[in-house]
């Protein structure tokens, strides 16, 4: 009766990107990522890889690219690199390069370099090899090494995303799980369905996304191998079977079940299949996140009234009320160090994202609203993606941490929402 | 697709595009009869559209039978007294025929987020069946679905659009 279909590797509409910056960012690191030299014999692609690796750069809040139109030269080698005009321009860190086929001929050398122009100092100096038709994911690669490297922070530019999207309404309404490019671009479908997709989790080490599909006329769980496609069903039980969270060991499953009469945390054991209830009471417990040592989950409560963050141990117990601010807080998601959480932050009718500082026992409010949610950390804690509203329109926006520079990735059709960032892809 | 899926999808569509601008309004007084068909055809007797019990009601404009959703108040599951006649109607009629068999399917607005807004959902279902049971519904007989916000039947973000997705709707799998 209803048709699910499983496409691999179908390339959907192409992504536009929007960079929106809020507020200059006096900190930002300037840099100028020459355009790198087309040395194969095919035609160079229409976007660069110096300008991807700009872009990348330049969201993180972190740095200040410079606009390639303001570049007094293009050098492709050291020894052409006249570091008296770039310290004119204040430009404080310079990368040059060029693109060669691989020697087996079956993919793209970016070789490249990274220079301090104050001191010649050379600070990168490498060749990164990816397939053919990998040539962004190779300008990423490059990206997130020029970020370690003047951060001291892995870079997480080279990693991906998982979203739903939604178009029609009623019977013509229709859901897809994609995944893409942590840019947005490059989207490839996971798995369309005519009845809702929701709740999208990556396993620790980004082959899976798990995720709730109402396919068999309820909600149900499955864990899906993103390359392969190949898929199970985890939980049908009777009433709310919900927001799916992998342990950071990956052999565990947070979930929401209401088999019970009223949603409740559960913990399914992915090889066994045991279950353990972690949380009983009459209100809605619901969306579970793990703490990177696996030791707490943090959850959504209305048991004090309003929805509200609560942690429990992953090994059982009380629960205590963490959010001590906000008429309502919902949706945690743990930053990678454990040290804050963000949340979707209520008051009447906007909603914006928004950190808890565990220590400090304080928000810090990252986004304008109106109807901001899902906020999902970069495996290196540096930025957000959540989903927003423009009109009547689901969109994904970026945020850096510290809240200076937003970003939009505006997908070419339907209603986009529920991000949901891989770890590092090893 | 059932055809009663389809018949609320088509109640459902109707009352969007009749109220787009205003809140759900109150149901009409039940009891109005039904317009007279044209004199020189002949027709069957129009149903009592207070007995609840006669399928023939689902169809009447005049009977709360037709009627198949209840709306809700922001971030609450009470439901509203003027929507308890209908979930009168529907418990006598489930009541009056064994075999009869009801999902109900519970959703919520965009505020708030989508796993919470689930088990509201699922509250309002609850809520609905609640009634219904205490009215003679048999507990076999009703089935609740949450579907959270992910089912809206408008997409606007004010509260007119608000108030048309907070709604448990009353889907006959059986009659």
């Amino acid at each position: 009766m209803l048709i699910v279909f499983a496409l691999l590797a179908s390339p959907l509409a192409q992504a536009q990107l929007q960079i929106e910056i809020i507020s200059g960012n006096a900190s930002a690191l300037p840099i100028a990522i020459v355009p790198f030299r087309w040395e194969e014999s095919a035609p160079a692609p229409a976007t660069g890889v110096a300008e991807i690796i700009s872009n990348d750069l330049h969201r993180s809040g972190l740095f200040d690219p410079m606009d390639e139109a303001d570049m007094p030269e293009r050098p492709a080698d050291e020894e052409s690199i006249r570091f008296g005009t770039w310290r004119l321009l204040k430009v404080d860190y310079i990368a040059i390069g060029k693109v060669r086929s691989s020697p087996d001929g079956r993919g793209h050398d970016l070789i490249y370099q990274l220079i301090n122009v104050h001191t010649g100092e050379k600070i990168l100096s490498q060749i990164t090899t990816v397939g053919q038709g990998d040539l962004r994911f190779g300008a990423h690669r490059v990206a997130d090494a020029i970020y370690e490297a003047l951060t001291g922070v892995p870079g997480a530019f080279s990693t991906r995303i998982a979203y739903v999207s939604a178009t029609g309404l009623g019977k013509e309404q229709r859901y897809q799980l994609s995944v893409a490019d942590a840019d947005g671009f490059g989207p490839q479908s996971v798995v369309g369905s005519p009845e809702p997709l929701l709740s999208p989790a990556w396993s620790p080490d980004g082959r899976k996304l798990a995720y709730v599909s109402f396919e068999k006329g309820n909600s149900a769980i499955y864990v899906q191998d993103v390359a392969t496609g190949a898929r199970e069903l985890i939980s049908s039980q009777r009433g709310i079977n919900g927001a799916p969270a992998f342990s950071p060991d990956g052999r565990k499953l947070a979930l929401t079940l209401s088999r019970s009469g009223n949603p409740e945390i559960y913990l399914r054991d992915l090889a066994t299949g045991a279950e353990s209830q972690l949380t009983s009471n009459s209100a809605i417990d619901t969306e579970p996140a793990w703490s990177p040592d696996g030791r707490i989950i943090y959850f959504t409560s209305d048991r004090g009234g309003k929805p509200q963050i609560y942690r429990v141990p992953a090994s059982g117990g009380n629960a205590e009320r963490v959010t001590l601010a906000g008429d309502s807080n919902a949706r945690a998601s743990v930053a990678p160090d454990g040290r804050r959480i963000a949340v979707a932050q209520g008051r009447g009718n906007e909603y914006r994202i928004a950190l808890w500082e565990l220590e400090a026992q304080r928000f810090v409010v990252l986004t304008p609203g109106k109807l901001d949610e899902s906020p999902t950390f970069a495996p290196n804690g540096s930025m957000l993606l959540y989903a927003t509203r423009e009109g009547q329109r689901g969109v994904l926006s970026a945020v850096s941490v510290d809240g200076n520079v937003r970003q939009r990735l505006v997908l070419s059709e339907g209603d986009v929402r529920e991000p949901a960032w891989s770890p590092v892809i090893r | 697709m059932n055809t009663a899926l389809r018949l609320v999808l088509a109640v459902v569509f109707a009352m969007t595009m009749a109220a787009c601008s205003s809140k759900p309004k109150p149901t009409p007084e039940a009891g109005v009869a039904a317009p007279a068909g044209p004199a020189d055809v002949v027709t069957e007797a129009a149903p009592d559209p207070r007995d609840y019990s006669d399928a023939r009601n689902f169809d009447n404009p005049a009977s709360l039978l037709s009627k198949r959703v209840v709306y809700f108040d922001f971030d609450r599951s009470t439901v509203r007294e003027e929507y308890r006649g209908i979930v009168a109607a529907h418990a006598a009629y489930v009541a009056a025929h064994t075999s009869a068999q009801v999902t109900l399917e519970g959703n919520a607005d965009e505020r708030g987020t989508r796993e919470y807004n689930l088990g509201l959902g699922e509250r309002r279902g609850n809520a609905v069946m609640g009634l219904m049971s205490a009215q003679g519904a048999r507990g076999g007989q009703l089935v609740v679905v949450s579907y959270g916000e992910e089912r809206p039947v408008c997409r606007v973000s004010d509260e007119d659009c608000w108030a048309q997705n907070r709604r448990v709707e009353i889907v006959y799998t059986s009659r």
